[in-house]
């Protein structure tokens, strides 16, 4: 198997921080210049300067030399049900969601579970950027510049057993810190599922950050999964718990509608959502849309995994 | 100076101009770059669910003159019929320009297969031949035909609240608000068609 390493960028070279800080300053100045400082609501959104910026972050394998959805986009539109069904609810009430402290609970099929706190979770792993595609199953995209850790090399600290052969999430259930958790829009808490090879890929990664700071609430604080070739809904947010077991789990839109979500959810141009095509996408930021690739544009790495599978039943 | 208008035209215009209110929100919006991260959606969304709700405005006219004895807000209807228009030719062309940029072949498979897509089009194609017979010459001419052409009205609010319904993921509040006031609006047409007669 070939796994090419496209060229290793960190985001501060592909980010103009300065152009977007001046465009934001910009924008600042006309919100203010119109009274808008009466209006509640408008400008309200951080700059990425608001968040904490990770340490020792080196570039990873596999990032896109694509050009990365601004900060603002990527933290201002997002899909995070727990917060509300609107894409700008997330931003607008992820505050209530206590990020620190946070354990996460892994168990199941593994030598050795336990309940770890979320810095020596992190602390035995180099941190790596990720510069990948995110392909909603709504046919937008992003290029999102995560920062986080091998999803693989996390588990294997845990043993997993034989009997490992599908990896299950979890999402925090607290509908205190979680308004959107009061409505049965979904069944709560939000659960996700992989293969155990899935898991094990070194494109999937567990991320705690992006752009080089820590992820905003919104976007999944403090630790979401990734996984680049997979529809943005398999990317479980906030987690609370992982468990290895043995028969293929439940996840949370499967169950909420069997027909248009499947275990594997796939980026596939070919098989389109019964209720829209899949075949192309809008990328945050461009006004054409773009053929979606087969993966996501990981066929290269990751089609190997399906090949006797037949992609149009696991969809 | 103060040009003396009949009432009924003083409150058409002052409905017009409120009810144009929204796009001019809009349009500020686009110039200013407020839109958001998809502004393309935003703006398909935004005129889509004004049509939506002036459409059912429309249709709360006849049932609020009748309950309240209000005749003089007969002519609203017209107003709020072309409002409805307008916004959903705006929604129509967003459709086509902004989001599939005359993709005639994925349109084309759109209308054709997706049933959300189907039934917004055919509540759009329910509403063209309405805003032509809205004239009083058309009016006249049709004479009975009118009323029961008019009617198409209500074909073209059960295809919105259904476009509606059946495009979102999970949530289905919003949509069943719609779908709420409609069959309301709808119950209080069956209730004086078998109670009252036809004042």
């Amino acid at each position: 198997m070939l796994i090419k390493t496209a060229t290793e960028i960190p985001t501060r070279e592909i980010t103009d921080e300065s152009l977007y800080l001046k465009r934001r300053k910009f924008l600042m100045g006309a919100a203010s210049a119109a009274g808008a400082a009466l209006l509640p609501g408008i400008g309200h959104g951080a700059t990425q300067d608001a968040y904490r910026q990770l340490p020792d972050v080196r570039p990873g394998p596999f990032g896109t030399d694509e050009q990365p959805t601004s900060f603002e986009d990527a933290s201002s539109y997002n899909n995070f049900y727990e917060f509300g069904t609107g894409k700008s609810d997330p931003e607008r009430r992820a505050g209530s969601l206590r990020t620190d402290p946070w354990t996460l609970k892994v168990g199941g099929e593994v030598g050795k579970p336990g309940v770890i706190g979320l810095e020596s979770l992190i602390a035995p792993h180099q941190l790596e950027e990720r510069v990948y595609r995110m392909r909603c199953v709504e046919a937008w995209s992003m290029v999102i510049p995560w920062v986080g850790i091998p999803l693989g090399d996390l588990l294997t600290r845990f043993e997993p057993t034989s009997k490992a052969k599908y990896v299950s999430f979890q999402t925090l259930f607290d509908p205190s810190q979680m308004p959107g958790q009061r409505r049965n829009v979904l069944d709560w808490p939000y659960v996700e599922g992989l293969r155990i090879d899935e898991a094990m890929h070194p494109l999937t990664i567990l991320a705690v950050g992006m752009y080089g700071r820590v992820l905003p609430n919104q976007n999944g604080a403090p630790l979401r999964l990734v996984v680049p070739w997979k529809y943005g809904f398999k990317g479980i947010k906030s987690i609370v718990s992982i468990r290895l077991v043995e028969k293929e789990p439940p996840t949370s839109w499967n169950l909420s509608a069997p027909h248009e979500y499947g275990f594997y959810a796939n980026v596939n141009p070919e098989v389109d959502h019964p209720r829209w095509s899949q075949k192309r996408e809008r990328r945050i930021g461009e006004f054409f849309k773009r053929k979606t690739l087969p993966f996501n544009g990981y066929a290269e790495q990751v089609a190997h995994l399906y090949q006797d599978m037949d992609l149009r039943a696991n969809y | 100076m103060a040009v003396q208008w009949p009432a009924s035209r003083r409150l058409q215009t002052s409905v017009v101009a409120v009810g144009l209110l929204p796009a001019l929100a809009l349009m500020t919006r686009a110039i200013r770059g407020t839109l958001g991260a998809n502004p393309v959606e935003a703006i398909t969304h935004e005129t889509g669910e004004w049509a939506l709700r002036l459409l059912l405005l429309t249709l709360a006219v006849t049932p609020a003159r009748r309950l309240f004895s209000l005749r003089r807000i007969a002519p609203l209807r017209r107003s709020l019929g072309l409002l409805t228009f307008g916004y959903a030719c705006s929604h129509f062309l967003a459709y086509l320009v902004l989001d599939h940029f005359f993709d005639w072949q994925a349109i084309f498979e759109d209308v054709l297969e997706r049933r959300y897509v189907t039934v917004g089009f055919l509540g759009f194609l329910a509403m063209v031949p309405l805003a032509l017979t809205s004239t009083n010459r058309m009016a006249r001419r049709l004479g009975r035909h009118w009323k029961m052409l008019h009617r198409l009205s209500y074909v073209a609010a059960a295809c919105g609240v259904l476009h509606f319904l059946w495009l979102v993921k999970a949530d289905l509040r919003e949509p069943l608000i719609y779908a709420g006031v409609l069959a309301v609006l709808m119950g209080a047409r069956i209730w004086f068609w078998r109670f009252r007669k036809s004042p």
